[in-house]
């Protein structure tokens, strides 16, 4: 008899449970997988993606931020940018949506044991942290100190602000800061590398975590550097336009490496080596 | 390994006896060029053809195919759940496929069939196709075939291999499945004499003596990926490029895809077209940010992943099998040969 092998093409069909907007243009989806079966056995690594079908609109990759204990829903957040973002935008608890994964590498997070952690994030860059975030907290005696620096351009544009407080109570030393003063807000204001170099952590024994849009992390990168940090301290998870998800479609490379199958999350030292093709 | 002899006559009537199990394609004079072709009758090859103008890719990897087809339909109980596109994966044949560009489908087979994932549509055409490949006795002026681990007579990608011979054809196996297939004896067919053995090596050298050899595969996979990437003749080779996509559309191993939904009213199907990175599109994010934005990035792409990218993935030679179909067509002739020249040349200063 033939070895059955699952197509990788053909998305699982999940339902929305729940839609949690978090800003303006961020809506978290969280989605349960039809068959109980796979829901339970669907095992992943923190920072692994999956792709998200709306079918008649198309796929596009998301960054699976539940904590893989977490079995009764997948959770995704989601800016709307595009065709298939706007679409899942409109998707209401009931509605049906694909999902195929997981997919990538997800974080080292075996090396980073007995190390203090440094998570910087910036907007939307929170979500695949979250992931991580919530895993070491689950697994707390297994890590050193675990900081957050996190920023966005307005109070609104903070996502997971309902959860921040838990995470705080959790033992999580976090700092929030925004770009401009607002009304109402007693955190730091200023970019998020500002806040970095005034914070000034110490590298030893830490492994930084970065994620955000480009130009944050680029400067973040400088200010890691300045304070001392090392480039197989710090590591952060990329974003490409993505087709297959399985490394065999072609757009997502960096030189050789597929950002989907090898990725998404690369130290900086594995990034010196790579094709600068961020 | 013992070579048999045939008419022409024989070879059709062998084919066509073939073909009662396999479905025959076959190279076809359509307006001013060749191409594969469903063959209703192994007649219709044309042996004296050089090559086709589109890569036989085509065979395993559509330019455009249905994936899933599902249904929108409100009242449909199935409603968005996707279901496989019927696709023929019938026993095939494919006849006079140059020896070339059958190696380029097994370079292929490295991306598309990989032990993490595998290509379901890919690997089951692959091995439901059959390959009678066709030696090259006069190699175009575009090819190079020799100096990129291929050759006129290569015999890698191939079931059965058929030369032309003076009046008729030899033909020797170069697989398991190959030599089965040999065993439904072609009728009239005869061991190949010693005298016309000879002169069929004659040929053959004479076929490789006119390929020129210039690539040195070595000293580019062992300098350093940055290094090449950054080298000041990517300004030059990028100048005249108007990223029309020619290349990636004839080049046998370009496989790049695109995955887009198409909805017709209820009804809609996942479908996977061709791709190229030569459009901005490519890598284009949904955020405006685009990774290769640069006509420079994106002919460097090309050109690296060929030549630096595949060679340093799999260490098993270029993606290129020299065709010269880039070569011959390209609007503003940007020219691989000699993109390879300077690569080399760039290879060859000290670091």
């Amino acid at each position: 008899m033939a070895v059955y092998v699952p197509n990788p093409y053909l998305p699982e069909i999940g339902t929305v449970t729940e839609v949690i907007p978090e800003t303006p243009n961020i809506k978290t989806i969280r989605v349960l997988l039809r068959d109980p079966e796979r829901m339970k056995n669907f095992n992943f690594r923190p920072g692994q993606v999956a792709q998200l079908s709306v079918f008649g609109v198309g796929e596009a990759t998301f960054v699976i931020n539940s904590p893989p204990t977490c079995k009764d829903y997948l959770q995704f957040s989601v800016m709307k940018v595009g065709e298939v973002t706007n679409r899942i935008h409109q998707l209401v608890p009931g509605d049906i949506i694909g999902v195929r994964g997981p997919l990538g590498n997800g974080f080292p997070y075996e090396m980073m044991e007995g190390k203090d952690i440094l998570f910087i994030a910036g907007g939307i860059g929170m979500a695949p942290l979250r992931t991580l975030l919530l895993f070491m907290l689950e697994n707390k005696n297994n890590y050193g100190e675990i900081s957050l620096i996190y920023g966005a351009r307005t109070p609104q544009d903070m996502c997971y602000r309902y959860e921040i407080p838990v995470w705080q109570k959790r033992g999580v030393n976090v700092v929030l800061t925004v770009d401009t003063e607002a009304p109402g807000w007693t955190h730091r204001v200023g970019f998020v590398p500002t806040v970095l170099s005034e914070e000034a952590p110490s590298p030893k024994d830490r492994i930084a975590i970065v994620c955000g849009p480009p130009i944050m992390i680029k400067f973040v990168l400088f200010g890691l550097r300045e304070l001392g940090f090392e480039d197989w301290q710090i590591y952060t998870t990329l974003e490409k336009r993505m087709k297959c998800g399985i490394g065999i479609c072609g757009r997502c490379n960096m030189g050789e490496k597929f950002v989907c199958l090898d990725g998404p999350v690369f130290s900086m030292e594995e990034l010196q080596s790579m094709v600068p093709e961020l | 390994m013992s070579r048999l002899r045939l008419t022409q006559e024989g070879l059709t009537e062998w084919l066509r006896r073939l073909g009662n199990i396999y479905t025959l394609y076959g190279p076809v004079l359509t307006g001013s060029y060749h191409e594969f072709k469903r063959l209703q009758d192994p007649g219709e090859i044309d042996w004296d053809y050089s090559n086709t103008r589109l890569s036989p890719k085509a065979l395993f990897l559509p330019p455009a195919e249905k994936m899933f087809v599902f249904s929108m339909d409100p009242d449909d109980p199935e409603r968005a759940i996707l279901k496989e596109a019927p696709k023929d994966f019938g026993p095939r044949l494919v006849v006079g496929i140059r020896p070339c560009d059958a190696y380029a489908m097994k370079l292929v087979d490295r991306n598309f069939i990989t032990p993490q994932y595998r290509d379901p549509w890919w690997e089951k055409r692959r091995q439901e196709t059959v390959i009678i490949g066709y030696g090259c006795n006069d190699p175009c002026s575009t090819c190079f075939c020799l100096s990129v681990g291929s050759g006129p007579f290569d015999t890698k990608g191939l079931d059965v291999l058929v030369i032309k011979v003076d009046g008729g054809f030899s033909l020797s196996f170069c697989s398991e499945r190959g030599k089965k297939l040999l065993r439904r004896e072609p009728l009239g067919a005869r061991a190949l004499s010693e005298s016309e053995e000879r002169s069929l090596q004659d040929r053959r050298a004479h076929a490789e003596a006119s390929m020129p050899k210039f690539w040195d595969e070595k000293l580019v996979a062992t300098r350093p990926l940055l290094d090449i990437f950054n080298a000041p003749f990517w300004e030059d080779i990028q100048f005249s490029c108007i990223n029309c996509g020619t290349c990636t559309f004839l080049c046998p191993t370009c496989w790049c895809f695109d995955i887009q939904d198409e909805l017709w009213q209820n009804k809609g199907c996942r479908v996977r077209l061709w791709d190229s990175c030569m459009f901005p599109l490519f890598t284009l994010h949904g955020s405006g940010h685009n990774p290769r934005s640069q006509k420079l990035q994106r002919v460097r792409q090309r050109f690296m992943h060929k030549l630096k990218y595949y060679v340093d993935k799999y260490r098993n030679g270029v993606a290129c099998v020299g065709c010269g179909r880039c070569v011959q067509f390209c609007p503003v002739n940007i020219d691989i040969r000699e993109v390879m020249r300077l690569m080399v040349s760039h290879c060859q200063c000290s670091l």
